[in-house]
């Protein structure tokens, strides 16, 4: 059971919140079963509704409203560039376009080695520091800012290589 | 330029350090508040230093504060730090760069407030911040700074991060409190608002991060010397977020007051590749759109001012736009934004935006249909007035004020019945 595996975290969390209010707790506990597989299994929305006394309705319709969870498996780092308005004014769409073609694939979709997958997503409020994308990873979220296709490419690499000696 | 208020960091590298905040007065005035002044005294204070929410809507915060339901507890204090608006970015600067100001006024905030517990409710984009942002608030209550019987005044007070997980939406205060409850960050009727009936139906202050970053030197130096800065009902310094066409994007913190001209020339340095500005968009993706004529440029930057040119000031996100846009395209992508962050709950929204995507995306392809330009301009109007939340109302000012000023962009295939 993913949540036995992390009992002390799911104290910590539950904790933060009144004795009459532990469905607070729902959207922490989704991030923490998230970092997984990357995305939330069936069996772990059922998990966290039986923990909290909810219904597994009630948990699941949080990933379809919520952006940053997901149902299904993506690429192990998922790469999230900013296309919004002030940083489409500054290249984004272009650089999203760019990165596609160097990793060969188009938006949504992953790449061969299941690593990567690569999507536009809304205003990352880093608007100054365009182009930008953040990877959602299994170890949470890291932006990376003032980008270049070259630059972004040498992320992945390291990510790549990393991947290799695990 | 004068000594930052908000921004110290950029003068006092480290800032971000507990020891040297402390060493540069942090945590003096707290002690002081919680030790020799009484909630309703900073409630007063804050009211009379005429102190307004920096989230966008920019009512009285101490005003608000006077709202809340006196006898009934427990109460809640929420630091919105959902910053989310296309062309914000000035509540993650504080938070990484000067964190412990922000914390200390939601100390004080929460002591003003009659509040035991406080929230900061995070974007979930904030992951790295919000997971940096805890391990400082278990320093202070190392350091005694937080927690039961605070400095010896009986008071007692506990800092939790909430993270959220990708909804603009929930920067609207009830939208934020349903999603801190654990359920879909979709707005709420008012009355009763979040004074009354916030966090788990009890009285409920949400303040914006900037805002709360005001209250420590507030407390400090006072009223008269609050006033001081800005203008007389829009005192103090705000944080201007610039980007877009500009050459030196970036946080500056300014008077309230001080002109376009100003911010954009001065500061941002201009237009880059010697073009010219075409428009200005001073509340984010929300604004009203403003053509970048002198009267427009020489503007202060107030609630007031830019209210009486038929837009508003919001949380001062300003994006310049220049002579190379145009405008179909610039509408295709703030409708777009909208769009897909709208909560579905009410229906002018859900449905508008969604026509207003397909007829703006058609329009941006060159691919219009004949009408589409009116219809377009019809589906925003038929929204206006008419939606639960400001997120609704918000989507159609783009729309409307775009092809007001600049017809010609909207002027395509006319009579192609393709």
């Amino acid at each position: 059971m993913l949540l036995e595996k992390h009992q002390s975290e799911v104290e910590r969390i539950l904790a933060k919140y009144p004795d009459d209010h532990k469905r607070s707790a729902v959207m922490p506990l989704l991030f923490l079963v998230q970092h997984e597989e990357g995305y939330v299994e069936a069996q772990a929305i059922q998990e966290i509704a039986d923990i909290l006394g909810l219904d597994p309705t009630q948990v699941s319709s949080l990933i379809g409203f919520y952006t940053l969870f997901h149902n299904q498996p993506g690429g192990k780092y998922r790469i999230q560039i900013c296309t919004d308005l002030p940083c489409a004014l500054n290249g984004a769409e272009e650089f999203l376009d760019g990165l596609c073609r160097r990793l060969g694939v188009q938006p949504g979709e992953i790449t061969e080695d299941g690593l990567f997958s690569i999507e536009p997503v809304m205003c990352l409020a880093c608007c100054d520091k365009a182009p930008m994308f953040q990877i959602q990873a299994p170890d949470g979220v890291h932006y990376f800012e003032r980008q270049t296709v070259d630059k972004a490419m040498d992320v992945i690499e390291a990510l790549r290589e990393g991947e290799a000696h695990d | 330029m004068t000594e930052h208020i908000l921004l110290r960091h950029r003068e006092i590298p480290g800032l971000d350090q507990l020891e040297t905040y402390r060493k540069h007065g942090g945590y003096d005035t707290f002690k002081r508040v919680v030790t020799s002044m009484e909630p309703q005294a900073v409630v007063d204070l804050v009211r009379a230093s005429g102190l307004r929410g920096r989230g966008g809507a920019g009512f009285p915060t101490g005003v608000k504060w006077g709202f809340l339901t006196r006898d009934v507890f427990p109460h809640y204090v929420v630091a919105n730090a959902d910053e989310s608006e296309p062309g914000t970015f000035k509540d993650r600067e504080i938070l990484e760069s000067n964190p412990y100001q922000f914390l200390e006024g939601l100390a004080i905030c929460s002591f003003a407030a009659k509040a035991n517990v406080a929230y900061v409710y995070c974007r979930g984009e904030f992951w790295d911040l919000a997971h940096v942002l805890e391990d400082k608030i278990e320093q202070l209550y190392q350091e005694g700074l937080l927690g039961e019987d605070v400095f010896g005044s009986g008071y007692d007070l506990d800092i939790y991060v909430h993270l959220g997980a990708g909804a603009y939406i929930c920067g609207e205060e009830t939208a934020l409190l349903e999603s801190l409850e654990g359920k879909l960050g979709q707005p709420r009727l008012r009355p009763p608002f979040p004074a009354a009936e916030g966090l788990y139906a009890s009285p409920t202050v949400v303040n914006n991060v900037e805002t709360i970053t005001n209250l420590p030197p507030i407390l400090e130096k006072g009223v008269e010397w609050f006033r001081s800065h800005g203008t007389e009902r829009s005192p103090g310094v705000k944080i201007f977020s610039l980007s877009g066409n500009v050459n030196r994007p970036g946080n500056y913190e300014l008077p309230l007051g001080t002109t376009f001209r100003e911010l954009i020339y001065e500061h941002g340095g201009g237009i880059p590749e010697g073009r010219s500005i075409k428009a200005i968009m001073p509340a984010g993706a929300s604004s009203a759109i403003l053509p970048a004529t002198d009267e427009v440029l020489d503007t202060p930057m107030d609630y007031e001012s830019v209210a009486a040119i038929d837009s508003q000031l919001g949380s001062a996100s300003v994006i310049v736009v220049d002579d190379s846009v145009n405008m179909r395209w610039l509408v295709s992508k703030t409708v777009h934004f909208f769009r897909h962050e709208s909560c579905g709950k009410c229906t002018p929204c859900r449905e508008g935006t969604y026509w207003m995507d397909h007829i703006a995306a058609r329009l941006a392809a060159d691919q219009a249909y004949p009408d589409d330009a009116k219809l377009l301009l019809d589906v925003a109007h038929g929204m206006q007035g008419k939606c639960l939340c400001a997120l609704g109302e918000f989507s159609v000012m783009a729309v409307i004020t775009a092809m007001k000023h600049f017809p010609e962009d909207f002027n395509v295939h006319d009579g192609d019945d393709r």
